[in-house]
């Protein structure tokens, strides 16, 4: 084999080669490993019995709940968004990105405190809405609404650039060609961003699963009700109860490895297509 | 007068990118608008197209207000500067988006859709071609799939955006004259806008030069050359062969 100009030495090949290796099995690996090996610690049976526990049972139930009302709602907001921003100039654009990128960059905490602050009983709305019996904070509405919140950026940012990139042009084209407004969006700005839009989607579907942060300030964590599957594990780990703290996660790694073989899967069956649409 | 420009302006901020444009031209005509860049042509371009609005003015062609109507009322047949072609379809389905986006009481049968497409690919002279995806064809190919997009719809007139800018000079010499032929078969009021002088004179019945968002002349390229209205047309025009640099970007931009 012809050496090529860029190729280093065999011992710096090696030395990098480990160390990348072993980054990713000590810090990627290892831990994933262990989750599941913690909750097999007692046999198989054991870890089934403890899911099988009504407290873990319903957190599973409602974990997978809230993302079924977050994640679309999301994609929604997430591609009316992007849309707007993408293709319109208006006045407060570069504010209106900014907003977006909020959720990321404050504390999911802190997130989840203003919620307690707006809806909560000593809150903006607290009388009004003890008043008329509806329940925000420590509740199912609270968790979701805290959850869309963290997890608004994923489909927006991954959006953002990808039809900033591909311009108005072929809009542009649709319309002159005699197609509606809807017709327009339906036929070529969807398929377009649809890769990308599945990208965002996951990525979102994984974060509205995992959230633990704003998710633990709105729910007052009670049992049975309000706690979500991480924060059932938090709760049997200081229990004690590792057998069933590494059961219910192993669950939530379950869930997030079956998002990215699917991921993988669509991106390797539709590899033409996807390169398709980011080439010209 | 089958197309008359009457007084239009449009102003992007503060920048008048076009002053008070009036022209006219009979029906048929073959209209090049040529111009050094930012001198207003595509703008103008745009707004026959409906693409863009004008400020004040009026545009009157085949005796309606056209202006009045919206861009996918007009059956004006746009062809991009970088053909805009939908990425994610075959070029068959490029063909016939105009043809499926019809409302249900005037949209043809699958059947006849298919017809149609067959035959403008036949036009184009790409009969072959119509399963391959746009990232597939080379840069002429794509022109010609853009043109035969646009005349699926039947248009009114035919709106082409530097249609040779980004082609090298033997396939832009090879499609002058293919247009020029097509142009003859099909009698259709077709503008083009230009930056290439040799391109304007050689093809167009008339030519408009444009400068700072005004017409200086707009006349028949034999008087263009003999009587050159102003000075900044004497210049253009006698450039010979020079060209202002091109200046291609990578990827089409919004405009």
């Amino acid at each position: 084999m012809p050496r090529r100009a860029t190729e280093d030495s065999l011992a710096t090949r090696l030395i990098v080669s480990i160390a990348s290796i072993g980054f990713i099995v000590l810090f990627l690996l290892m831990p994933l490993i262990t989750v599941f090996s913690q909750a097999l610690a007692q046999g198989f049976d054991a870890a089934l019995t403890a899911l099988e526990e009504p407290d873990a049972w319903y957190a599973i139930k409602l974990t997978l709940f809230t993302a079924a009302i977050a994640v679309p709602l999301n994609a929604v907001f997430g591609i009316a968004a992007s849309w707007a921003i993408a293709k319109f100039d208006f006045w407060g654009k570069g504010f209106l990105v900014t907003l977006i990128d909020l959720p990321f960059s404050v504390s999911p905490v802190i997130s989840g405190l203003v919620y307690v602050l707006i809806f909560g009983m000593a809150g903006w709305f607290g009388p009004w809405l003890r008043d008329h019996d509806i329940k925000i904070i420590f509740a199912l509405p609270g968790i979701v609404l805290a959850t869309m919140f963290v997890t608004f950026p994923f489909v927006a940012r991954e959006l953002i650039p990808l039809m900033e990139d591909q311009g108005r042009e072929e809009e542009e084209a649709a319309v002159s060609l005699g197609a509606s407004g809807f017709s327009t969006f339906w036929r070529v700005t969807l398929p377009n961003i649809k890769w990308g839009l599945l990208y965002g989607v996951l990525l979102c579907n994984a974060r509205a699963m995992g959230e633990f942060g704003a998710v633990s300030v709105v729910s007052g964590h009670i049992r049975g009700q309000t706690d979500t599957m991480p924060l059932q594990v938090e709760v049997l780990y200081n229990d004690y109860q590792f057998v069933g703290a590494f059961a219910v996660a192993s669950v939530l790694a379950l869930l997030a490895l079956v998002t990215l073989t699917l991921k993988s899967f669509l991106e390797w069956r539709y590899a033409d297509e996807i390169a398709a649409t980011h080439r010209h | 007068m089958s197309l008359i420009v009457d007084k239009v302006t449009k102003r992007f901020d503060r920048f008048a990118a076009l002053n008070d444009v009036s022209f006219t031209a009979p029906k048929g005509a073959f209209v090049a608008l040529l111009g050094p860049s930012g001198s207003g042509k595509t703008t103008l371009l745009r707004i026959l197209g409906g693409l863009e609005f004008a400020d004040t003015g009026r545009v009157s062609y085949e005796n309606e207000d056209w202006l009045a109507k919206p861009a996918r009322d007009r059956r004006a047949g746009f062809v991009f500067q970088h053909y805009a072609l939908f990425r994610h379809m075959t070029v068959e389905k490029n063909i016939a988006f105009g043809l499926e986006v019809r409302p249900r009481k005037i949209r043809p049968g699958r059947a006849e859709i298919a017809r149609r497409v067959k035959e403008l690919l036949s036009l184009v002279q790409l009969d072959d071609l119509g399963r391959r995806y746009p990232s597939q064809l080379s840069g002429g190919q794509r022109q010609r799939v853009a043109l035969a997009r646009a005349l699926a719809i039947e248009p009114r007139m035919l709106l082409l955006d530097e249609p040779f800018g980004a082609l090298d000079a033997k396939v832009r010499k090879d499609l002058r004259h293919w247009l020029r032929s097509l142009h003859e078969r099909l009698g259709l009021m077709t503008i083009f806008v230009t930056h290439d002088q040799e391109e304007a004179l050689e093809l167009a019945d008339l030519v408009a030069v444009m400068n700072q968002g005004r017409i200086e002349q707009i006349a028949p390229p034999q008087e263009l050359r003999d009587k050159p209205a102003t000075p900044f047309v004497a210049d253009f025009l006698g450039q010979g062969g020079e060209r202002e640099a091109a200046v291609i970007p990578l990827r089409p931009r919004g405009r």
